[in-house]
């Protein structure tokens, strides 16, 4: 009886032990490794190029590279689809990956699963990066995407959500895909510390994602910068915004985005600092808008926004917009062309600011008069125009310009 | 020719008038790049320099020195030599020496601070601006025979052109906004060679991004080689086609 105890014990661990490490080498495939591995048992991926076209996982694994351990798609598949929930997929490198126009074809696609994490990979040349798509509770960290497609067509997006909730994507380092990081549908989730540089298109770019988090992120050189739409509850801080220039390029654009938060963020060298529309109830504090073409471009129609405590310095335009009518609040913001005085030595200045140039707004309205710039013309015009405004909305104005520089947090 | 041109020249760079505008040249430019470290910004404030000082200090001062130098034209008339050479060796000395306090006040420090491209334009679009308005002082110079109405005329045509002119252009784009005026705007623009000295400058400063459909459009066509060749093309006919009216006029004028 006793014996027969053991045996079945022993027989009973060996069973459901799920902590088995499976090795894929050049003799055993992943393939293999995939179709015998238990759930939550760890494939452990030595080093070598593996060309095994595409791996359908449908139970939870641990996928572990070792250094060097390379997945190639061989420009014509998807390399692993995923249908779990829970799992790891680490240290690999994907590269090569299929392009397609009709299937969105991805190093790593995730349908319906959740709880995985996917960190420390690095992906080549991949048509779409990391796609996830009706999943949750993922952790995406320390990747490292990057492509040399020349055009937007021939490219997809580096880490791409749609219908997604309660993802963390950490210190990711994207350039050279369609869309940086691309959202639709996704809610609740953070967006942490990663780097979206020369993008063809956007370096961020979400829709219908409410309530997620944006901190410490970079965006730098993308083709159109970076574009958020139809979105509430959105916090953006402590960004950086940099040279997202053309003609078309913005720093932020805000297309029907309500009751969001955007501070502590750096806006350098973009054509436009911030595009704004249909945007209502809107805060914008302790921002640094520098160098850029326009900083701000207020359309009317939006309203009960905000902004306080942003500084302001050699812009071209520091803002510009399209109506007369002024919803807006716009208080306590440091600007550099600010020529008023501080009679009473508060640090703030006891003439209002008019943000909104004569010139800015002829441009707004006729397009083709932007040859003048520069001239002496405008130059004078303007002088007129702060002296006795006439054209310009009276009433966009900030009664308590600062006198100083807010220490932003860079 | 040579000799006249060589002899006004001389004459022109010993008067304290090419000395002091070469020094307060250089000196702001100078003071320019000291005062900021932006290659861009300094640009942009030279931009400033160009296209205003540089014409109203090209007009002034041919026209002053042509009438100063009335009595020695005069002489000259008396020995036997050709009108033609004479008003033109007196343009050539007076612009060459314009363009030279240029070249040292604002060319040497750009190339110091190595503008590169930008600083190349800046002066090629300064000597051919200087050019341009000496031969417009030359024809305000020659219409009449008052001092004082030709320095007249002379500063209304730099009036005009930096001021004015832009004016109407403003009108005419409020007017016709309706329409696409990309071309009619760049055909305008030819009429006046400050506002086609500046898109050209502006254009080379990438600020074009700025400047939407319509600084799209130009950047097309100025950034192009052709688009070049046609602005310097524009610039050097409208420093000659005034040389040109001046010296017919002079010719047959009765002094």
């Amino acid at each position: 009886m006793k014996a027969f105890l053991l045996v079945a014990v022993i027989f009973s661990c060996v069973c459901f032990s799920y902590a088995r490490v499976i090795k894929a080498d050049h003799a055993h495939s992943i393939q293999q490794a995939i179709q015998i591995a238990n759930p939550f048992d760890t494939i452990l991926v030595t080093k070598g190029v593996y060309k095994e076209g595409n791996l359908v996982v449908q139970k939870p694994i641990h996928f572990i590279g070792e250094d060097g351990a390379t997945l190639d798609g061989e420009n014509k598949y998807e390399i692993f689809t995923i249908h779990a929930q829970g799992g790891t997929i680490q240290n690999l490198i994907f590269r090569n990956t299929g392009i397609a126009s009709i299937n969105d074809l991805a190093a790593i696609k995730m349908l319906q699963s959740s709880k995985w994490n996917i960190s420390k990979n690095i992906f080549e040349n991949c048509f779409f990066g990391i796609y996830l798509a009706n999943s949750s509770h993922c952790w995406i960290e320390n990747n490292k995407l990057t492509s040399d497609a020349e055009a937007e067509h021939q490219i997809g997006n580096g880490i791409h959500l749609w219908k997604c909730e309660r993802v963390t994507i950490q210190n990711n380092w994207v350039k050279g895909h369609r869309d940086g990081i691309y959202f639709e549908f996704v809610t609740n989730s953070i967006i942490n510390g990663n780097h979206s540089e020369a993008n063809m298109r956007y370096g961020l770019h979400f829709m219908f994602s409410h309530s997620n988090e944006y901190r410490n992120n970079e965006f730098i050189n993308n083709g159109a910068g970076v574009a958020v739409m139809y979105t509430q509850k959105v916090k953006m801080i402590g960004n950086r915004f940099i040279h997202n220039w053309g003609s078309s390029a913005y720093g932020l654009l805000l297309k029907d985005i309500r009751d969001s938060e955007i501070s502590g963020n750096d806006f350098k060298e973009n054509s436009v600092g911030i595009f704004m529309e249909g945007s209502s109830r809107n805060h914008f504090s302790d921002n640094q808008f520098e160098a850029n073409g326009y900083a701000v471009r207020l359309q009317a129609s939006c309203d009960e926004n905000k902004f306080e405590r942003n500084n302001f310095k050699r812009n071209t335009f520091d803002m510009v917009t399209n109506g007369s009518l002024v919803l807006n609040q716009i208080k306590s913001n440091y600007w550099d062309r600010y020529d008023g005085y501080d009679l009473n030595h508060d640090a703030v200045g006891d003439v209002p600011y008019r943000p909104v140039s004569l010139y800015g707004t002829i441009v707004e309205r006729m397009p083709a008069a932007v040859m003048l710039w520069h001239s002496f013309l405008v130059f004078l015009l303007d002088r007129a125009e702060r002296a006795m405004p006439a054209i310009t909305p009276e009433n966009l104005k900030d009664d308590f310009p600062s006198m100083k520089p807010y220490a932003v947090a860079q | 020719m040579t000799k006249i041109i060589r002899y006004v020249f001389y004459d022109l760079l010993r008067t304290r008038f090419v000395t002091a505008y070469t020094l307060f040249l250089w000196l702001i430019t100078f003071a320019l790049f000291q005062l900021d470290n932006d290659g861009g910004k300094v640009a942009v404030s030279l931009l400033n320099i160009v296209l205003m000082v540089v014409p109203m200090v090209s007009v002034v001062f041919t026209t002053i020195h042509f009438f100063n130098s009335y009595e020695f034209i005069e002489l000259m008339l008396a020995q036997p030599l050709a009108r033609r050479s004479i008003f033109l060796s007196e343009y050539l000395a007076v612009a060459s020496s314009l363009c030279l306090a240029f070249l040292v006040g604002v060319g040497l420090p750009a190339l110091v601070f190595s503008l590169g491209m930008v600083g190349m334009t800046l002066i090629l679009t300064g000597v051919l601006l200087t050019c341009v308005f000496t031969s417009l002082a030359f024809l305000a110079s020659v219409v009449t025979q008052d001092k004082a109405r030709a320095i007249g005329i002379a500063l209304l045509f730099w009036f005009f052109f930096s001021l004015i002119f832009d004016g109407l252009l403003l009108w005419v784009v409020y007017t016709f906004s309706d329409y696409p005026l990309e071309k009619v705007t760049l055909a305008l623009i030819a009429l006046n060679p400050v506002d086609l000295a500046r898109i050209v400058l502006l254009l080379q400063m990438d600020i074009s991004a700025l400047m939407g459909y319509t600084g799209a459009f130009y950047q097309d066509f100025f950034g192009s080689s052709m688009g070049m060749i046609f602005s310097i093309a524009v610039l050097l006919l409208w420093a000659i086609l005034p040389l040109a009216a001046a010296l017919t006029r002079f010719l047959k004028k009765d002094l």
